[in-house]
Order: C-alpha cells, then sequence, then structure tokens
C-alpha cells in the first residue's frame, strides 16, 4: 500500500525538475537568438551579395591566350585553349588525377574530372574557372607547372591544361565557377 | 604570496583613509614591492619586465596611430603613407609600432626559452605557464591583424593565405572564411573588421597579463636552481632590487629597438608590402613576418591540406600540456645533463625551421623542413616523456644560498 504522499512526492519532484529543464532550455534558445545578429553582421552584406554575376566577351581572346577577369571580387580566368592543350588534357587517364570529381558548378555534382566535364560541351576550346588555387587561395601563374598549366608560386601546386591538381598541397581541381553562354561569344558568370 | 606583510601601518593620512576602504597600497606594497623574490634571478629573468613594457608600448603606439590611419581598402594604403609623410612624428610611431612588434616577439621568444630551459612550467606552476601559452596566441592573432591593416601586397596575401587555413575545417571550412572575410575575397569588411579586433586584442592581452602576474604571485618565481626558497636569506624584496634590474635591462633592450628604429626601421619587414594590395596578382614568394617562420615551416612541410593545418596548430597547443609531457622531477635544466643538450638541439631546430619557412617550399628546403618539423614533435612527444626518465641528474644544492655563496666561494678562492 504505497502512500498518497510518497507517490505526490515523486509527482513533484519531476515537475520541478521538469520546469528547471523547460526554463533553462528557453533561456538557453533566447540567448541563442540574441547572439546570432552579432555572429550573422559578419557574413556578406546586401552590397556585397549584390555583386553576383557579371557578363564578358570572348571574342577578343586569341587561341593560346588567355585573360583574367573579376567577378565577385576575386580573379577568373578564362583561357582559349589550344588543339594541342585540349588533347594533352583529354589523354590523362582518370587514374592520374588527383582530384577525381570535376568541381564544375554547371556539371552534375560528383561529375568525373573528364576534360568535357570541366568545360561547356562543344566549346572545349573555352576554360573557364576560378583564378584561386584550391590549397590557400593564391593566384596560380599561367602557363607554367610540370603539366604545361597552371603553377601556385606560394606551396607549389602544378595544375593541368584542364585546371585539375596533379602535384602538390592543393586538395582539389580549380573550380569552375556557375556561368552560361548568352550567344555564341558571351558567357555571364554567376 | 607568503612573507609580505598586509597589516602595514600607512603614515599618510589619505592614504591610510583610502587603504582601509580599497586595499589598494597595500597590494601594491606587498605584491610590487615587498615580494619576496629569490635572490639568484639572472638576466634571462628580465624579460617578464621588457614584455611589459613592450605592451605598454604597443598601446600608446598604437592608440595614436589609429588617431590617423583609415580602415577601409581604398584609403588603407595611403592613409599609412599619409602617417609618414605628413602628421608629426607620424614616422616615428609608425616605425615604433612596426619595430615593436618584431621586439615583442623577440623577447617573448627568449622568455618562453628561459621558462623551458629551467623549468619554470613544472609543478605547481601549470597554469601560469598556460595562461602564457594562450598569451603568445592572442600576441601572434594581435600582430597577424595588424599587419593587414597598411593593405599591402603582403598584407593581402598573408591575410587570404592565412584565413584560408580554416578552409581545412571538413565541411564548415568555406562557410567558415566567407563568414571571417564578409564576402568572398579578402576585401574592404575584412579590413575593417580585423581593425576593431586588432584594436580590441591588447586589452585582452593585457588582461591575460595581470592573470600571468597573478599566477606568478601564488608560488613565487622560479629561479635558475629550480630549488624553491626555503627561508628568508633565500630571497630579496621585489623593490628595489628587482625594479632596478629589470629597469637596467629595459633600457638596454630598448636601445636596440631605438637602433632598429632609427637605422634599420624596414629591416625586419618585406620590400612588397609597399606595393598596395592587389587581389589580381600574387606576389612570387608570400612569406608571414619573421617571427611566424617556425609554424609556416610547419604548415608548408606537410603534403596534405588538413593535417597541414593540424600541425600548425598542435605544434603551438602542445605547448599547453608541456608540464605533463617532462617526466623529470628536477626543474632546472642546469641540474639535467642529457636534457641540457636537447633543449639547445630544440632551440636550434626552431631556428632551422626559422629558415626554412623563409625560403620556397621545394627542392632540399622540403626535405630539411620535414626533418625539422619531425624532430620538433619529437622532442616533445618522445624524448621529453623518456629523457626524465632515463638520465641521471646532478646533486641539487640544499637552497639557494648554498649555491649562491658557493658560487662566490669558488669566485674568491
Amino acid at each position: 500500500m504505497s502512500t498518497v504522499e510518497e507517490v505526490n512526492q515523486d509527482d513533484d519532484s519531476t515537475r520541478r525538475d521538469f520546469l528547471y529543464i523547460a526554463t533553462a532550455a528557453v533561456g538557453a534558445v533566447g540567448t541563442g537568438a540574441a547572439i546570432w545578429p552579432f555572429i550573422d553582421q559578419m557574413n556578406p552584406d546586401a552590397s556585397v551579395r549584390a555583386l553576383s554575376s557579371a557578363e564578358f566577351d570572348l571574342a577578343p581572346i586569341e587561341e593560346g591566350q588567355g585573360i583574367t577577369v573579376v567577378w565577385r571580387g576575386n580573379p577568373v580566368f578564362i583561357r582559349h585553349r589550344t588543339p594541342k592543350e585540349i588533347e594533352e588534357a583529354k589523354a590523362v587517364p582518370m587514374s592520374d588525377l588527383k582530384d577525381p570529381i570535376a568541381r564544375n558548378l554547371n556539371a552534375p555534382e560528383g561529375a568525373e574530372a573528364t576534360d568535357v566535364n570541366r568545360v561547356v560541351d562543344g566549346k572545349e576550346n573555352i576554360l573557364v574557372m576560378m583564378a584561386i588555387c584550391t590549397h590557400l587561395g593564391c593566384v596560380p601563374v599561367g602557363e607554367a607547372g610540370e603539366f604545361d598549366g597552371w603553377f601556385c608560386p606560394c606551396h607549389g601546386s602544378h595544375y593541368d591544361t584542364a585546371g585539375r591538381i596533379r602535384k602538390g598541397p592543393a586538395p582539389t581541381n580549380l573550380e569552375v565557377p556557375p556561368y552560361k553562354y548568352i550567344d555564341d561569344n558571351k558567357i555571364v558568370i554567376g | 604570496m607568503s612573507g609580505h606583510s598586509t597589516n602595514y601601518e600607512f603614515k599618510n593620512p589619505a592614504v591610510k583613509w583610502l587603504d582601509s576602504r580599497l586595499p589598494i597600497f597595500s597590494l601594491m606594497k606587498g605584491q610590487a614591492m615587498d615580494f619576496p623574490t629569490p635572490k639568484n634571478l639572472n638576466y634571462w629573468w628580465t624579460f617578464g619586465g621588457i614584455l611589459a613594457i613592450m605592451l605598454v608600448i604597443q598601446l600608446i603606439s598604437g592608440i595614436v596611430l589609429a588617431m590617423h590611419y583609415t580602415p577601409t581598402a581604398d584609403l588603407a594604403f595611403n592613409s599609412v603613407e599619409h602617417i609618414m609623410r605628413d602628421v608629426n612624428y607620424g614616422w616615428l610611431l609608425r616605425y615604433m609600432h612596426a619595430n615593436g612588434a618584431s621586439m615583442f616577439f623577440i623577447a617573448v621568444y627568449i622568455h618562453i626559452f628561459r621558462g623551458m630551459y629551467y623549468g619554470s612550467y613544472k609543478e605547481p606552476r601549470e597554469v601560469l605557464w598556460m595562461i602564457g601559452v594562450f598569451i603568445f596566441i592572442a600576441m601572434m592573432a594581435t600582430a597577424f591583424m595588424g599587419y593587414v591593416l597598411p593593405w599591402g601586397q603582403m598584407s593581402f596575401w598573408g591575410a587570404k593565405v592565412i584565413t584560408n587555413l580554416f578552409s581545412a575545417i571538413p565541411f564548415v571550412g568555406d562557410s567558415v572564411v566567407t563568414w571571417l572575410w564578409g564576402g568572398f575575397n579578402v576585401a574592404d569588411p575584412t579590413l575593417n573588421r580585423f581593425f576593431s579586433l586588432h584594436y580590441l586584442l591588447p586589452f585582452v592581452l593585457a588582461a591575460l597579463v595581470f592573470l600571468h602576474i597573478w599566477a606568478l604571485h601564488i608560488p613565487g618565481n622560479n629561479n635558475p636552481t629550480g630549488v624553491e626558497p626555503k627561508s628568508g636569506a633565500d630571497t630579496i624584496p621585489f623593490h628595489p632590487y628587482y625594479t632596478m634590474k629589470d629597469l637596467y635591462a629595459i633600457v638596454v633592450f630598448l636601445m636596440v629597438m631605438a637602433a632598429f628604429m632609427f637605422f634599420a626601421p624596414n629591416y625586419m619587414g618585406h620590400a612588397d608590402n609597399y606595393i598596395p594590395a592587389n587581389p589580381l596578382v600574387t606576389p612570387t614568394h608570400i612569406v608571414p613576418e619573421w617571427y611566424f617562420l617556425p609554424f609556416y615551416a610547419i604548415l608548408r612541410s606537410v603534403p596534405d591540406k588538413l593535417l597541414g593545418v593540424i600541425a600548425m596548430f598542435s605544434s603551438l597547443l602542445i605547448l599547453l600540456v608541456l608540464p605533463w609531457l617532462d617526466s623529470s622531477k628536477v626543474r632546472s635544466g642546469k641540474y639535467r645533463p642529457m636534457f641540457k643538450w636537447m633543449f639547445w638541439i630544440f632551440v636550434f631546430d626552431c631556428l632551422v625551421l626559422g629558415v626554412v619557412g623563409g625560403n620556397p617550399a621545394e627542392g632540399h628546403w622540403l626535405i630539411i623542413g620535414r626533418i625539422a618539423t619531425f624532430y620538433y614533435f619529437l622532442h616533445f612527444i618522445i624524448l621529453l616523456p623518456l629523457v626524465g626518465l632515463m638520465e641521471k641528474p646532478k646533486p641539487l644544492p640544499a637552497s639557494i644560498s648554498e649555491d649562491v655563496l658557493a658560487k662566490s666561494d669558488a669566485k674568491s678562492s
């Protein structure tokens, strides 16, 4: 015969525990909500986000020539590749690549890093990619390195003629930004 | 804290009145004047005082520089030139602040190595040592952000490379870097927040220094013998003995600083930082300031990005557990025949890492860097715990006094 008081006492303590936890939880959520504006203010502001797309004319770029343009404050390489460079990039077996993923925001996610997946199909002579070494963010030097592509002077990463990492500390291929052709010779990045 | 009197009767009635309400004079008398200090401290012990003065110099010169500096990407570089050319004594203040940073690090490295040689990190001074490591880390963060402010090429690319270290964090790395930058590249928002934090951190440093001194005044100073003071004969009051000795060392140290300031003000800087920041061109050879070179060498000697970053941060954080890695019961390296050698090899190893960090990461520099990095960790993880168990220490003096007297006897005979 358990006494009524005992049961009530148990109930009391559980209810008190519940109130403690509930109060603490509300307090934690409130504190978090108060802190968030102080954290989020450091993220890119509206004026920075507004610069998110830019248009470029490719007609003046001769074969074998490359230019550097600026998109969202970052340098972007646009290179008109020679047939030899395209052949070199195509000849590389997948097993030789340090990073087997295309890193192309226009290709399906996780696509293989074949040469054609790094460019737009039918426009294989034009290679567009971020001029930012995936190691620590330096700008690589063009037509340099052991693979005839790009070489990063900061910490010695070598990229091939499709901008794929082949040797050195960089973990991934140079990133291809989101872009599309708006006519035969013009692209919009972003 | 033993030995100092808190029940001293102040004669001045105003002082007495205030002290009975807020015992600030008693505290100062007990901690800064009468504080019993081992009588055998050598000149390596003066670097604590030198560091305190350097913090004050950096604070004052920094606050006045901020009165003339403009933290926006368009104007920062020119405002620094404006300080150099137009502001009255601007050149002096800027060279004082820039060389002051280097001198600050020279002093802190000597201070850290002194602690290592004489075992100042050992029980009961572990917390004192750990606060010191946090001070060192806060100093590095402050110096890094300060170097970004002139907005030259090295400022920009140093900022880019160092902030990109965080992109190595799995999954959230890129978002963290965007958050740090406030954009998609190091730019105006980055410079602005670095200025804000560069102004804030020295005050955090000052608070940490307060804790460091508090933690020092609980057990009192270590000393070259590593034997704790046993009686009043082993100690002397801090003032005037060590106030004067520290002051002398400070004057000599500041003479060296003045020599740099006036005769070679850019010797410890980098010429490329007189080229305005350009986000489209990376200098062919990026190097951080000299005081970061050993850590930079460790970062570059690991061929994997994430592991390189982990190795670099570990090389700093391992200092936090140093008190528990050293297994020897004997504090001072003077009485440890094997450790003494190991210590100097370690110093040499750090210097080698510094030279490697200043050279391109290729060819034989890469190999030397890898060996030196390996040895750096070997020293802490394997050698320190093992040597403490293996070596036979020399006999310790019974007390500080006995050691001092034995030396003066040897000299006079």
